[in-house]
C-alpha cells in the first residue's frame, strides 16, 4: 500500500510568461485521500487537467498509475476517474442514461453496463431517480451522480474538481461520507481539490497547500500545524464553576488561584475576565492547573486547548506567501 | 460428407452472425460507434430536427404536387428530354413556386446549419465535454463522429426524401423510371448530401470558434444568407459595371462571359445547382458558353450518365474540396481547443 500511485517531478505549465503551476513534485500514496488545497487560481485545476492528459505540460513529468498522460492519455483515462468542477450531464437524458453511456465508453457491455449502473446509482441513492431526467437533478444530486459516472469505469484512482462546491451543508457532509467510504471500500486513491477548508481537514489523510503554482507545505493537519506554529505558544481557556460559594468566598478563591497561577513557572499572557482565566505556555500545562483548581475547592466548567485549524494555518501560509 | 460439413459450418457461421446481430448485449462495441450512436438518437429526437424536416417534407410535397399537376404541359414532342419523363418531377416548375431541386438547394444549407452549429460549443459550456474527454476515448472521436453521425442523419433523410417523390410519381404517372433516370436520381441525392455536408461542416468549425451556439448559428445563417441571396446580387451588379458594348469583339464578349460565371461559381450554391441542372436535365451540354462551330453538327440528343458527370466534374471536385477544407479547418481548431470544465 506504499507505494506512490501520482508522481509528478518539476512539473510546469506556462500560458506566456506567467506559470500557472511551477515545479510541482508531488506524490501520492496509493489508497490515501490527498487533498489540495488553495486559493482560486493557485492552479489545482491546471494540474489535474495535466495529470488527466487533458492539457500538456510546459516541462517536467507525471507518472498516474505507472503511465505516462502525456504519452498515453488514453490509457490513464482508463484507469483514473475525473470528476469536473461542475460537471454537465446530458440533460434531456436521464440519470441511468447518462451513466449508463460513461460505461459503455468505457468497454462495458450492454448489460454490464446496465448492471453497474444500477448498482452505482444504489450506492449514491439515486435509484428513484434514476429514471428521471438529468436536467431535474438538484446539485446534490448532479454531484452524487458525477461520482457514480466516475466510478463506472472502475478506477483506480479518482481526480475530484472542486467536488463540494455549492452543496448544503447536510449534502455536503454526506457526500464525503460516501466519497470515503466508497474509497476504503474500493481501496481507491482519491485526489481532490478544494478551497473549502473545513471539508478537507475532516476527510484528507494527507493534503498539500497550493499557492500561485507552489506546493508550499505538505502532510496531516497536525503535520502543517507543528511545522507552522512550532515557536507558538499553546493558549488555554478555563472557565471555573461557582457551585455554591457566597460571594466574598468565590472572590477570594478566584483571586487566590489568580495569585497561583500567576507564579507558576512556564506561564504566561494570564489574563481574568470574570470566572474565566485565559494563559498561554510553550508546553501542556493544563492538567497543573486543573489540579490547582480543584485544591482550591473550586469547580471546573470546562478547560479548551486551543489547536491551531486549517484556518489559522491556512491564513498564515498565505500571509506569508503574500508578504514574500 | 464434406460438402455436408462445409454447408452446415456456414449454416453455423450463419447463425452466429445472426446471433450477434440480435445480441443479448454481452459484448462490446467500438467508442467511436457509441458516440455516433448517441448523437443520431440526440439529433433525431431534438425538436429542432422534426421542424426542418417538416419543412423540408411540406415544401418538397408542395413543389413535386405542383411538378405532377403541370407535367403535361411541360412535355413537348419534339423536346429530347421526352424520354426522361421521371426526371421533369424535379425540374418542372409552374411559375407559382420553384422546382424541387432549387428548394432543396435553399432549405438543404438550413438543415447542415441546424445540426451543426451548436455540436461542440453546447457541450463545452453544458460542461459535457471534458466529463466525455475524460473517457477512454481518443479526442478526434469525437468531432469525427459529430460529423458522421449528421451526414448518416442527412442521408438518411434526403434518401427517403428522394424514394418518396419517386415513389409518389410511380403511382401517378404511372410510367417506371429507367434505370439511367433512377441512377440520376440517386446521383441528386448523393450530390445533395454532399452539399449539405458542407453547410454541417461550416456550421461544425462556427461552433467551435464561438462560444454561444447564438453567435454561431448567427454566424451560419448569415453566411448562408451572403452566398444565396446576396452573392448573386453582388456578381450580377459587377457583370453589369463590366459588361462590354454589344459592338465589342467576339472573343471579348467570351472573355467577359468567362469571367463573370467563374466569379459566380465561387460559391458552393452556384456549384451545386450547376451539378443538379446537369444532372436532371440530360440535354445540358455545356455549363460555360458555347460558340456555334462546337454546336454545328451536334444532334439534339441527350447526353449519357457518364457525359453528364464529366460535365460537372470540375463542380462535383470543387463542393467536395470545399467540404474538406472546412472539416480539416474544424478538425484542426477542435484538435488544439483546450478544454476545462465550463
Amino acid at each position: 500500500m506504499d507505494q506512490d500511485i501520482i508522481i509528478t517531478a518539476g512539473l510546469t505549465k506556462s500560458y506566456g510568461k506567467k506559470n500557472i503551476v511551477n515545479n510541482l513534485n508531488l506524490s501520492i500514496r496509493k489508497g490515501e485521500i490527498y487533498g489540495l488545497l488553495g486559493p482560486n487560481g493557485a492552479g489545482k485545476s491546471t494540474t489535474i487537467l495535466m495529470l488527466m492528459g487533458l492539457s500538456e505540460p510546459t516541462s517536467g513529468t507525471i507518472r498516474v498509475a505507472g503511465v505516462d498522460p502525456v504519452r498515453q492519455p488514453v490509457e490513464v483515462k482508463k484507469k483514473v476517474g475525473y470528476l469536473p468542477e461542475d460537471v454537465g450531464f446530458y440533460d434531456d437524458r436521464t440519470g441511468f442514461e447518462n451513466i449508463f453511456y460513461t460505461g459503455r465508453l468505457n468497454g462495458l457491455s450492454v448489460s454490464g453496463a446496465t448492471e453497474k449502473a444500477k448498482w452505482l446509482l444504489d450506492r449514491v441513492g439515486l435509484t428513484e431517480a434514476a429514471h428521471q431526467k438529468a436536467g431535474t437533478y438538484s446539485r446534490g444530486m448532479r454531484q452524487r451522480l458525477g461520482l457514480a459516472d466516475v466510478l463506472m469505469k472502475s478506477p483506480e484512482v479518482i481526480i475530484l474538481d472542486e467536488p463540494t462546491l455549492g452543496l448544503d451543508p447536510e449534502g455536503l457532509r454526506r457526500f464525503l461520507a460516501l466519497i470515503v467510504e466508497l474509497s476504503r471500500e474500493e481501496g481507491l486513491t482519491v485526489l481532490l481539490s478544494s478551497h473549502h477548508l473545513q471539508q478537507v481537514q475532516q476527510v484528507c489523510d494527507r493534503m498539500g497547500l497550493f499557492v500561485s503554482g507552489r506546493l508550499i507545505a505538505e502532510g496531516s493537519v497536525r503535520d502543517l500545524a507543528r511545522t507552522l506554529f512550532a515557536q507558538e505558544l499553546i493558549s488555554y481557556e478555563a472557565g471555573l464553576h461557582r457551585g455554591a460559594h457566597s460571594d466574598t468566598r468565590w472572590e477570594n478563591i478566584c483571586s487566590g488561584l489568580e495569585e497561583a497561577i500567576r507564579n507558576m513557572e512556564g506561564i504566561s499572557n494570564f489574563s481574568r475576565d470574570g470566572d474565566r482565566f485565559f494563559w498561554a505556555s510553550a508546553g501542556d500545562s493544563g492538567h497543573e492547573i486543573v489540579r490547582k483548581v480543584i485544591a482550591a475547592d473550586a469547580g471546573l466548567a470546562y478547560l479548551n486547548k486551543k489547536e491551531f485549524g486549517l484556518d489559522e494555518i491556512y491564513h498564515r501560509y498565505f500571509s506569508s506567501v503574500a508578504e514574500s | 460428407m464434406t460438402a455436408k460439413n462445409s454447408i452446415s459450418n456456414i449454416t453455423a457461421a450463419v447463425w452466429k452472425t445472426a446471433g450477434r446481430a440480435f445480441s443479448t448485449g454481452r459484448e462490446t462495441t467500438h467508442p467511436f460507434w457509441l458516440i455516433v450512436e448517441k448523437e443520431i438518437s440526440d439529433h433525431v429526437r431534438s425538436l429542432r430536427f422534426v421542424i426542418m424536416v417538416a419543412l423540408i417534407g411540406v415544401t418538397s410535397a408542395a413543389t413535386v404536387y405542383l411538378a405532377l399537376s403541370g407535367l403535361k404541359d411541360a412535355i413537348k414532342p419534339s423536346d429530347p428530354e421526352g424520354s426522361f419523363l421521371f426526371l421533369k418531377l424535379f425540374t418542372v416548375s409552374d411559375g407559382a413556386l420553384p422546382s424541387f431541386h432549387v428548394f432543396i438547394g435553399f432549405l438543404g444549407p438550413l438543415l447542415g446549419i441546424s445540426l451543426g452549429f451548436d455540436s461542440i460549443n453546447s457541450e463545452l459550456s453544458k460542461g459535457t465535454m471534458s466529463r466525455m474527454l475524460a473517457q477512454p476515448i481518443h479526442r478526434d472521436y469525437v468531432i469525427n463522429a459529430k460529423f458522421v453521425a449528421a451526414v448518416i442523419v442527412i442521408a438518411g433523410l434526403f434518401l427517403c426524401l428522394g424514394l418518396l417523390v419517386t415513389g409518389w410519381g410511380i403511382l401517378k404517372i404511372g410510367i417506371l423510371p429507367t434505370f439511367s433516370e433512377f441512377v440520376r436520381i440517386l446521383g441528386l441525392i448523393a450530390l445533395t448530401v454532399l452539399y449539405v455536408s458542407f453547410w454541417l461542416n461550416l456550421s461544425i468549425y462556427f461552433s467551435i470558434r464561438f462560444k454561444q451556439p447564438s453567435t454561431s448559428a448567427l454566424a451560419c445563417i448569415a453566411a448562408w444568407l451572403f452566398v444565396t441571396v446576396f452573392y448573386g446580387m453582388l456578381v450580377s451588379l459587377v457583370a453589369r459595371s463590366m459588361a462590354p458594348s454589344e459592338f465589342a469583339m467576339p472573343n471579348q464578349i467570351i472573355a467577359y462571359q468567362k469571367f463573370i460565371q467563374g466569379i459566380s461559381r465561387l460559391v458552393p450554391s452556384q456549384l451545386f445547382s450547376d451539378a443538379c441542372t446537369t444532372l436532371l436535365m440530360p440535354s445540358v451540354r455545356s455549363l460555360g458558353p458555347l460558340t456555334m462551330e462546337q454546336v454545328h453538327g451536334a444532334i439534339p440528343s441527350p447526353l449519357g450518365l457518364g457525359q453528364s458527370l464529366l460535365v460537372v466534374w470540375p463542380q462535383l471536385t470543387g463542393l467536395t474540396a470545399a467540404t474538406v477544407v472546412c472539416f480539416a479547418l474544424s478538425y484542426r481548431s477542435f484538435m488544439r481547443k483546450e478544454i476545462r470544465s465550463r
